[in-house]
């Protein structure tokens, strides 16, 4: 028996900010959800089921979202599930959701990622101090700033690729009403000016810290028949894992990430990325991935992908835009990251994206990556149905 | 076999939480010297309230204020109270269903022992002398043998409502290494870096693990790498950490040790931070009582040649 195709016939998500100091993380998950309902034009009534995923638990310090939670997203008397992947979680909950309607399991499912940021500190989530051990050095941008120069000496990209990026991305949060940075006085030349933090990461090429939430309503063909919107069609979907660190893992371009991507073309029926998807939206806390992501997402070849960015390939009015939401640099409540760039894809092939809308988008990429480039999980979106 | 280390691991962190309408209300309400609940779209009263309607989803926020007198529900007697915990002496936990709510709250009983405690029995509210807004506002609860409290009328309004709280976490673990790290520590206070290699792929992982994260299989022989090494990458750290008594500057890099598969991660002294590169062979450097190298410092080697460490980013 073939999948049930399945489509995103409802988006909704939190305008992202450093502080939503006026909601509880109940109301916070709520607003997006109702948001999402809205568009679909459903009630808590038409939810089979619930998936809800979010940061690690020492990120915020909720241990059981999914039992807090169930009353904020009408899941009472209905069954809820919480999916855990570090930072790819929010693209790994929307697959879980849509495996769910695929198997036909359920008709209609409400998936859900969140974060508040403000109410704790992931950097101190990330350097616990284990006995015995050396504490660690530097924080995320210390994890990920050698794997940049790895690049860099990889590829010989100029040492301007990753301010090209900040600045492109900067300036597309601009044209979305969601995001949370709104530098309105942005320059090439500001961003080449910030600080090095960790040499060679710039301040300005680093995400902020956010406090968002987004949600998604996953149905069958019936409920895509009734949406009121044009929606998304899930083409292909898929999720790959690599322990963090091994003798011969390739931090540049991880073995999981470039797997993961084949198994999405192989169900999407893609031949060629770079010629029959017509946007991205990947998940860049750092500006120097996008480079370093086109290419373990066949995009462009191994060294060269720093030349789609310096050519304005990936800008909004190029030929493969990337991150036209303004992506994770401008927007990053980590829990909700990786939903962000699944619904934002979805949003683009609606029509639905507003000023950042690419015109005539047909099929585009959500990707998400999290751990120490551990976890994958991606999907393709499209404006017909699959198979057809 | 020596014995595995063990340590005690406390992991604690001053949450903060955003209160929303009704849970501050709640809160600004205890202390007031004020119990509110919410009601529900089907007319039931839940003390403590919430914020969405457990049977429609609905958002309510219809507050109204509860009596300090209620109805034990059910209870357990707590022979040994923890750290923490709202009394010192033993104690029952009991839900108490407070007049005018449906619902019963979570809290402690003060009583003389677990013969004093029934289902069924009459209690009120004993208030904190010191109020800031938090669940202890109610010290506990003590029995009460007089007519059920008349509610006020309270739909929540204060003066200088709470917005957050602080809602501290702490964790105690007994944390241990394992075998192999054990080994790997105790190698190291003679100053020596011993690794342990996969019996199936022979790649050799320092710090051991005890198990080859590729193959599955458990490590066991034992081999010593370094001392010498090759920046194999690195990054320059311009951001002061809290808790590191390191300056700033410094550079923070992946070593690839002779003889191991995987590089390992330190700080690099002893030259200039801007011109350490990669390729640059380097060596640790103890200092007394130190478990681990304080830092890697350059030989006087050559560079190692790109191809041979490309491998090991
Ligand atoms: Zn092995």
């Amino acid at each position: 028996m073939s999948k049930e195709p399945v489509a995103v016939t409802g988006i909704g998500q939190t305008k992202h900010v450093a502080a939503r100091r006026d909601v509880s993380i109940a109301g916070l998950v709520r607003e997006a959800a109702i948001r999402a309902l809205a568009d679909a034009e459903l009630t808590w009534a038409d939810i089979d089921a619930v998936v809800i995923g979010k940061a690690p638990d020492f990120f915020e310090g909720v241990m059981m979202p999914e039992l807090y939670l169930a009353d904020a997203l009408g899941a009472v008397g209905k069954p809820m599930l919480r999916v855990h992947t570090a930072g790819s979680v929010g693209g790994s909950t929307a697959l879980v959701a849509a495996n769910l309607v695929a198997a036909r399991v359920h008709g209609t499912v409400l998936t859900l990622a969140f974060e508040k940021q403000s109410e704790s500190n992931a950097m101190w989530g990330l350097s616990l101090p284990i006995p015995f051990q050396q504490p660690l050095l530097a924080g995320a941008g210390g994890f990920f700033a050698p794997h940049v120069r790895a690049y860099m000496r990889r590829s010989g990209a100029p040492d301007t690729i990753g301010s090209l990026v900040a600045y492109k991305d900067r300036r597309n949060a601009l044209k979305n009403p969601y995001a949370h940075l709104h530098e309105h006085d942005i320059t090439l030349e500001k961003v080449l000016a910030s600080p090095m933090l960790w040499d060679p990461i710039r301040y300005s090429e680093t995400c902020p810290s956010s406090d968002g939430a987004c949600a998604m309503v996953l149905t069958d063909r019936a409920g895509a028949a009734r949406a009121p919107r044009p929606p998304a069609w899930l083409l292909g979907g898929a999720m790959r894992s690599e322990p963090t660190l091994f003798a011969g893992k390739d931090f540049v371009s991880p073995q999981a990430g470039k797997d993961c991507a084949a198994d999405v073309y192989r169900q999407a029926g893609i031949a060629d990325p770079r010629r029959d998807i017509d946007a991205v939206e990947m998940y860049v806390p750092f500006s120097w991935y996008e480079p370093m992501w086109l290419e373990n997402l066949g995009f462009a070849a191994e060294g060269e992908g720093w030349k789609l960015t310096e050519s304005g390939v990936t800008a909004l009015d190029g030929d493969l835009p990337v991150n036209m939401s303004g992506g994770v640099l401008s927007t990053n409540p980590i829990g909700a990251s990786g939903m962000i760039r699944f619904a934002e894809a979805a949003l683009q092939v609606r029509g639905q994206a507003g000023e950042h809308q690419v015109d005539g988008a047909r099929r585009v990429l959500g990707h998400a990556y999290g751990g120490g480039s551990q976890f994958f999980s991606m999907w393709l979106v499209g404006s017909a149905p699959p198979g057809s | 076999m020596p014995e595995v280390l063990s340590a005690p691991l406390v992991l604690e962190f001053p949450f903060t939480r955003s209160l929303g309408p009704v849970q501050s209300a709640f809160l600004t309400g205890l202390r007031e010297r004020v119990v509110l609940g919410v009601r529900t779209t089907d007319g039931r009263v839940l003390v403590p309230p919430v914020e969405y309607d457990p049977v429609t989803a609905e958002e309510i926020h219809d507050l109204v204020e509860v009596a300090p007198t209620g109805t034990v529900t059910t209870w357990a007697w707590n022979h040994a109270p923890r750290r923490g915990q709202p009394l010192a002496t033993p104690f029952a936990w009991v839900l108490v269903r407070l007049d005018g709510a449906d619902t019963a709250l979570l809290h402690a009983l003060d009583a003389p022992g677990p013969d004093a405690v029934r289902t069924g029995m009459r209690v009120r509210v004993r208030w904190a002398e010191e109020r800031t807004g938090a669940i202890t506002d109610i010290a506990c609860f003590e029995p009460h043998d007089g007519e059920p409290a008349q509610p006020g009328d309270s739909t929540g309004a204060f003066a200088d409502p709470l917005r957050g709280i602080v809602a501290p976490a702490r964790l105690d673990y007994t944390y241990s290494p394992g075998r192999a790290q054990t080994a790997y520590i105790g190698a190291l206070s003679a100053r020596r870096i011993v690794g342990e290699r996969c019996p199936s792929c022979r790649k050799v992982y320092v710090p051991p693990r005890g198990a080859c994260p590729t193959c599955g299989l458990a490590t066991a022989e034992q081999v010593e790498v370094g001392p010498r090494g090759t920046v194999t990458t690195f990054c320059i750290v311009n951001i002061k950490a809290k808790n590191l008594d390191i300056e700033v500057p410094y550079v923070y890099a992946h070593i690839a040790l002779d003889g191991a598969d995987l590089a390992l991660h330190a700080r690099i002294g002893g030259i200039p931070y801007d011109r350490v590169r990669m390729g640059l062979r380097v060596e640790p450097v103890w200092t007394e009582g130190a478990r681990y190298p304080d830092h890697y410092r350059p030989t006087s080697e050559p560079d190692a040649d790109y191809e041979t460490y490309k491998e090991l980013l």
